[in-house]
């Protein structure tokens, strides 16, 4: 009955978390009762929960997700799209285009391979493979720009206490920057400067993303920057 | 045995210095680097004694071809590759016997480790490539493959650590070279998961009497605990807690609340269901 580190040590997997009645939070399992680490990240004690924040981790689809994608395949009627899950997602026509699909139309006009795409995970289906969709509010073929990836268990850090870090970002470089939830994001400014200091930040966010107080430290560095270039 | 070779045999124990100049209980100089290739999901560089050594981790990802893909669980593949330039002569770059059957050892000491269940469907590669060998560079493999595999975020139960050891002119030596993998009388390569306590590759090539395997395998975890702290310490230097005052961590107990209240669905990608007892 016993925690076996402190809030936020760093733990590695199959490290001894708790002995002991708790329930399991994220990237921990039970073995023989007592609780142990299954990711490398920071350990977190909550009440009567042990969990750990992941540093490293992969993407895993869940419905509402915002995902940046791109287009490796076209079948009859759907598209393949890499979102960089386990599995390939897939668009199916209706959900890509506003109205009834005809045979006259080209599926390689709407989407062809290589395209990039914002959409929305609408379903997983029963093999967990996610649904998409690019009829939303700025969703859709991205048209100008390119991406980046980061871990996607880093995503969180960069957008910050309800939008902090990355509403500075937009306010200070004046790009656009959209984030999938998978770890991608699609940055496009209007000089080639602004959009590379936005990839300087975001490479600064995830090497620091588990210190603290890396709102004010990226504000001070991108202050920084801005004046010594002045 | 005479009498007077068991004596001159407990003479030199005493001093007994392998060919390297290391004692016999002692490994080579180990260092583990996490995060070395910027394309791969998860990587790691090796270095054990002269063996030089890079394992890359992609996945989990759809498997290509299809039809190797499970339905009920992932599949790890390994792929074992000695560069042409690894060793004296140059070897061929095709992958020959030895690499296949090694790739299928790695795989076989890793699986244990990981809950490839919870990916169906899927595959997870590890790529090994040996830049430089110098003996036992399976066992190397392994701790690399190991450490890339969390660095790519991979669920995985425990690390796996590996260590050989093995007989050299009578007397037992922990993590053989390439000289004494050779000119040795046996060699048995180990790995062990430490917190677990499970051995998940135990081969030996060579004669033992069934003490000296019982005492080369004591040995051999023995070494695995020692390579198994250089893992933990590599990962934790990615992040660099290794030293840590009490001031930073009271900073940090202010931080969660910030992860957790992110306008968007902010919650940590990871949502797998709670691992009951096994």
């Amino acid at each position: 009955m016993s925690a076996k580190f402190e809030t936020r040590d760093i733990v590695v997997p199959g490290d001894l978390l708790y002995e002991g009645r708790a329930r399991t939070g994220d990237n921990t399992y039970r073995r023989e009762g007592n609780i142990y680490a299954t990711r490398v990240g920071l350990v977190n004690y909550g009440k009567d929960r042990v969990s750990v924040i992941a540093l490293e981790a992969g993407f895993v689809p869940l419905v509402g997700d915002l995902v940046i994608g791109t287009v490796t395949d076209i079948e009859l009627g759907q598209w393949k799209i890499n979102i960089g899950a386990e599995t390939e997602a897939i668009l199916t026509t209706n959900d890509a285009i506003d109205k009834p699909f005809r045979t006259y139309l080209d599926m390689t006009k709407i989407l062809d391979v290589g395209d990039t795409i914002v959409a929305k995970i609408v379903d997983l289906d029963r093999n967990r493979t996610p649904i998409l969709s690019i009829l939303g509010h700025e969703l859709g073929k991205a048209r100008d720009g390119f991406t980046i990836n980061i871990t996607p268990s880093k995503i969180p850090r960069l957008i910050g206490k309800k939008g902090s870090m990355i509403n500075m970002i937009l306010k200070e470089t004046h790009c656009q920057v959209t984030i999938g939830q998978n770890g991608k994001i699609l940055i496009n400014g209007r000089k080639r400067e602004d959009e590379e200091l936005v990839v300087k930040v975001i490479r600064k966010i995830e090497a620091e993303a588990h210190t603290s107080g890396l709102t004010n430290r990226i504000q001070e560095y991108l202050k920084e920057i801005k004046e010594h270039k002045k | 045995m005479s009498k007077t070779k068991t004596k001159t045999k407990r003479k030199s124990r005493k001093k007994f210095l392998r060919v390297d100049g290391r004692k016999a209980d002692e490994l080579r100089t180990v260092k583990i680097e996490t995060g070395i290739i910027p394309n791969a999901d998860g990587s790691a560089y090796i270095e054990m004694g002269r063996n030089k050594i890079i394992a890359g981790v992609y996945g989990p990802r759809e498997m290509h071809p299809k039809r190797l893909s499970k339905p009920n669980k992932g599949v790890l593949r390994v792929r074992y590759h000695m560069s042409p330039f690894s060793v004296d002569p140059r070897r061929s770059p095709a992958p020959s016997r030895r690499d296949t059957e090694i790739s299928m050892v790695m795989t076989d000491a890793l699986e244990p480790a990981l809950f490839l269940e919870r990916y169906p469907r899927s595959v997870i590669d590890v790529f090994v490539e040996i830049i430089q060998a110098d003996g036992g560079t399976r066992c190397a493999s392994i701790n690399a493959a190991a450490v890339a595999l969390v660095d790519a975020g991979i669920p995985m139960k425990d690390l796996v650590a590996a260590c050989a050891a093995g007989k050299m002119d009578g007397n037992l030596v922990l993590d053989l070279g390439d000289y004494e993998d050779k000119k040795g009388e046996a060699d048995v390569p180990l790995a062990y998961m430490p917190k677990l306590e499970e051995v998940t590759l135990l081969q030996m090539d060579g004669i033992l009497t069934q003490k000296e395997t019982e005492d080369v395998i004591e040995m051999a975890i023995s070494g695995c605990k020692q390579i198994y702290e250089i893992q933990r310490d590599s990962l934790k230097k990615k992040y660099g807690m290794i030293e840590k005052d009490d001031e930073s961590l009271e900073d940090e107990l202010e931080e969660p609340e910030e992860t957790e209240a992110s306008e968007e669905p902010s919650e940590e990608p990871e949502h797998d269901e709670e691992e009951d007892g096994e």
